[in-house]
């Protein structure tokens, strides 16, 4: 199975780095898209990239106990400071691509990532 | 009856008690992180402390969004690792449908905050070895589940 990197995946998704450059080699074991956390600690396991719309608190504090590896906002979507000051406490690195959901998941499929399902 | 030395060396002692407060979105969360990061300071092996810190965390969001706040309480022995979560909230009226997947009574802040989906109690099953719930209308609710420790 191909585990490319968050640094990777930046160019396909024009996705801007908000947070934790540091992380951006990581590899990526899968992914998932979802705007409801309770699902992310249901259906994510360690290693993780998380696609999501929602930009509050909880989806760092979620991504922190589910061991997501990298958080990727669709839709343009900008957390305020205080979500990527907890994030850089976590070195969680989170971006942020103005594509919608299903083209960024597609896009990342195309690359060879994977979701639970496998 | 009294407790031999085994039993009382089994018996899982309180490592530490935290309070957390009703509809605190701001800080939900933080009790299983920091739970998280006791874990894995004490060496606890990793897919172990990610299940114990899934299962703290759903509690710890219901003890915010239906429960009213409450305590949080880590007990740890050599073998066990058990959570005990309990507060003095409505209670759960059906407890067979609060265990049901996709079952939720959250409000639309809930939902905005990305939870109510249903996924709380069952989620905490799939991530422990043993759970109790003893619940009651109007007096409150205590979860307490544990995990083998391996």
């Amino acid at each position: 199975m191909v585990s490319p990197t968050i640094r990777e995946i930046i160019p396909i998704l024009n996705a801007r780095v908000l947070c934790c450059q540091e992380k951006l080699d990581t590899p990526i074991k899968q992914a998932f898209g979802s705007d409801l956390m309770s699902d992310v600690l249901a259906f994510s396991p360690e290693g993780t990239l998380l696609l999501t719309g929602l930009t509050n608190v909880q989806v760092v504090r979620t991504s922190e106990i589910s061991g997501i590896c990298g958080v990727i906002f669709v839709r343009g979507k900008q957390p305020d400071e205080k979500v990527i000051e907890l994030a850089k406490q976590f070195e969680l690195p989170l971006l942020s691509t103005d594509l919608p959901m299903f083209d960024s998941c597609g896009l990342l499929y195309q690359l060879g990532l994977k979701g639970f399902s496998g | 009856m009294n407790e031999t030395a085994t039993d009382s060396q089994e018996k899982p002692q309180l490592v530490q008690a935290f309070p957390v407060k009703e509809g605190d979105f701001a800080s939900a969360g933080s009790v299983s992180i920091a739970v998280k990061k006791m874990l894995k300071d004490v060496g606890l092996d990793h897919q172990l402390l990610r299940r114990a810190a899934i299962a703290t965390f759903e509690a710890e969001m219901n003890l915010v969004m239906y429960g009213g706040g409450g305590e949080i309480r880590l007990l740890m022995s050599p073998h066990t690792l058990r959570m005990e979560i309990q507060d003095q909230g409505p209670g759960i009226p059906d407890l067979d449908l609060a265990m049901t997947e996709g079952w939720s009574t959250a409000t639309p802040e809930m939902r905005e905050m990305g939870f109510g989906a249903g996924m709380g109690l069952p989620n905490i099953k799939r991530n422990c070895d043993r759970l109790n719930i003893q619940t009651e209308v109007s007096h409150g609710t205590t979860v307490e589940f544990e995990l083998d420790i391996i």
